[in-house]
């Protein structure tokens, strides 16, 4: 699903450049519940960027669902993002004027479905993060944990290949947490292929395989015990 | 452009963030009632001066006599300066091609009594086309004709008013009254826009009053009507000719306005056209400034706006927005702000016009109103100013990476 070959990124800073990525091989498969560890400045939160195409690498091959990407506009780098990708971030990042029904629809409408019908398959996922009856609330209206399973439920709208998700806990407490990540389980259970970004040991304890990352290399990656137990 | 998806986002990014889509509306609205207003004044001043002029046709020349300021050829100073009917026909085979209009004019005041009513009014002898240089309009009967003059015919075309005085409610028509003793036949009444000193004239045939008065063949004035074909340059340059002509005729210095003088108004007519389109220039200079302004600050808020929202653009792009959408989106709300803004201003603008009407009429302002060529032209300038206002900041956004929005606050 995500094969990533020698994977290089800098970023300028004045005259200088940081070299955040120095080389990343990755394979990720159809399926599979992957998180990536690693301290602040590891690069993680780059290495997702570019996976989520909101980031262009500057060396290396990126496949996503096969498709080398390279050269990509914003027109298509955003076609592919809607077909293929769902974003769940740290801040929740819901659209503050926009209801929670309508924040889940908001992919659908940039799919170009029409009105009744994305509203109708919104509040269904809005249902299956058991926020059905929060559907006509503003965010502001919401809990952190409410809003994350907000933003799950926006993520999960289009069906897409590969959920991404930046530090989902990072802004919960302990309990919001752990209905937030069973909730990413049952997700994968289903057989997306979610992919987390975390600097927590129990949120990646909770997900198959985890990839640590430091200073832009990986320094490991293996199955979890929750992987083996399944 | 008629996406009502599209629509519906819009609304609802307005409807949520009004103070701000009512401030930016607010400097456009400003802008549009000033421009409205400033326009509509400067009409209001254009009408007054049409209607300075209004009594009279917009060609009309008038030659008049007085006595001499200066010795000519012999001649002494304060010699009265008669004009004749021979001078009147000089003129017309002269500069036949050059005249629309000609008429003779014999000032005097006269006693009219009919039954037990009587009064003094001012009577003025003259020829059929003065109907068309006076811009009488006749309300009952005729206007004096070429067979009045050639019988010489006891006639009168009375004023209005006249009428009213003496006949009140009755008819006038046909009637006969009695004018310094002699009996006239009323054959025509008529009003005339240019005030009730005009409705309380009287005409008649310019021989009958030679006839009546010394039977001689003196004219008091003569007024004509310069063909609508000249330019007003070429009427002034005829005018002056003329003047020129006729004080060599009449063996008068070449300088001698008291003497002799031609009223041209095509000299007036390029004044007050001058004036008029210096005021003009003067109102679109000023106008487009405040426009300008107006622009200038709804680029400032949509600068703003963009600003705040490059969050939303950003989280909007992850899920699948492309540039042009938002480019689009942000454009079109900046259109509909700026166009229903502008017409509330143009509204409140043309409303107040309305309302001042003719209350202002003492300062030289009668009727202000703006012409539907203005009020188009501006609703242009209105849409593009907010394509350009909307189209340049969000363009910015819009190429501005995913991850950089996303990280804005």
């Amino acid at each position: 699903m995500i094969k990533i070959e020698k994977l290089h990124k800098s970023y300028p800073i004045g005259k200088d450049s940081l070299h955040v990525l120095k080389g990343i091989d990755l394979h990720i498969k159809e399926g599979e519940f992957v998180s990536i560890m690693g301290s602040s400045g590891s690069g993680k939160s780059t290495l997702l960027n570019i996976v989520g195409l909101l980031d262009i690498h500057d060396e290396g091959n990126y496949y996503l669902n096969g498709q080398l990407i390279k050269d990509l506009n914003e027109k298509k780098a955003a076609i592919l993002r809607n077909k293929f990708l769902g974003f769940v971030f740290q801040s929740f990042n819901l659209i503050s004027y926009k209801t929670a029904v309508e924040n889940v629809a908001l992919p659908l409408y940039y799919k170009g479905m029409n009105r009744k019908e994305r509203l109708q398959i919104a509040l269904e996922y809005l249902e299956k993060v058991g926020l059905k009856d929060w559907a006509n609330h503003l965010p502001n209206e919401l809990s952190g944990g409410q809003k994350q399973r907000v933003a799950i439920a926006r993520a999960l709208v289009t069906k897409p290949k590969v959920v991404l998700a930046d530090e989902p806990t990072g802004a919960l407490d302990s309990t919001t947490t752990d209905s937030v990540m069973d909730l990413l389980k049952a997700i994968n259970d289903e057989g997306m292929t979610v992919f987390v970004i975390t600097h927590e040991e129990e949120v990646a304890e909770q997900t198959k395989r985890v990839v640590r990352l430091k200073d832009g290399v990986i320094i490991s990656d293996e199955f979890t015990k929750a992987a083996k137990a399944v | 452009m008629f996406d009502l998806d599209r629509w519906r986002e819009i609304f609802q990014s307005i409807n949520k963030n009004r103070l701000r889509s009512v401030l930016s509306g607010f400097t456009v609205a400003f802008a549009i009632l000033l421009f409205t207003l400033l326009f509509g004044i400067v009409s209001g001043l254009s009408n007054s001066f049409k209607d300075a002029f209004a009594d009279d046709a917009m060609n009309a020349m008038t030659i008049r006599v007085w006595k001499t300021s200066k010795p000519y050829k012999g001649l002494q100073t304060g010699r009265r300066v008669q004009l004749r009917n021979a001078d009147y026909d000089y003129v017309k085979e002269e500069y036949d091609n050059k005249i629309q209009y000609q008429t003779a004019r014999i000032f005097k005041s006269v006693n009219i009594r009919y039954k037990s009513k009587a009064d003094t009014y001012r009577l003025r002898a003259v020829h059929p086309d003065h109907q068309f240089l006076e811009k009488t309009i006749i309300d009952e009967g005729r206007y004096l004709n070429e067979r009045d003059l050639k019988e010489k015919a006891k006639v009168l075309v009375i004023g209005r008013l006249i009428k009213e005085d003496l006949f009140g409610e009755k008819p006038a028509l046909n009637k006969r009254v009695n004018l310094n003793g002699s009996s006239f036949l009323v054959i025509g009444v008529f009003s005339d826009d240019g005030g009730d000193n005009e409705e309380r004239q009287v005409y008649m045939p310019v021989t009958t009053a030679q006839m009546m008065y010394g039977n001689n063949d003196y004219i008091s004035q003569i007024n004509l009507g310069y063909n609508p074909d000249l330019s007003l340059d070429a009427a002034i340059a005829f005018g002056n000719k003329m003047e020129r002509d006729l004080r060599k005729r009449m063996n008068i210095h070449p300088d001698d306005q008291s003497a002799l003088s031609v009223r041209n108004m095509a000299e007036a007519n390029k004044g007050v056209g001058q004036f008029m389109f210096i005021l003009y220039l003067i109102v679109i200079i000023v106008g487009s400034g405040t426009l300008v302004a107006g622009i200038i600050g709804i680029s400032n808020i949509m600068i703003f706006v963009i600003k705040e929202r490059t969050k939303e653009f950003g989280i909007r792009k992850a899920l699948g927005a492309k540039p042009a959408s938002i480019v689009g989106m942000v454009v079109q709300e900046s259109v509909l702000i700026t166009t229903i803004a502008g017409y509330l201003g143009l509204s409140l603008g043309t409303f107040i016009l309305a309302q001042i009407g003719d209350t202002l009429e003492d300062y030289f302002i009668k009727d202000p109103s703006v012409s539907p060529g203005i009020v188009i032209g501006a609703t242009i300038t209105l849409i593009l100013a907010g394509l350009i206002a909307g189209y340049v900041p969000a363009k910015r956004a819009a190429n501005i990476k995913p991850i950089e929005a996303l990280r804005a606050d």
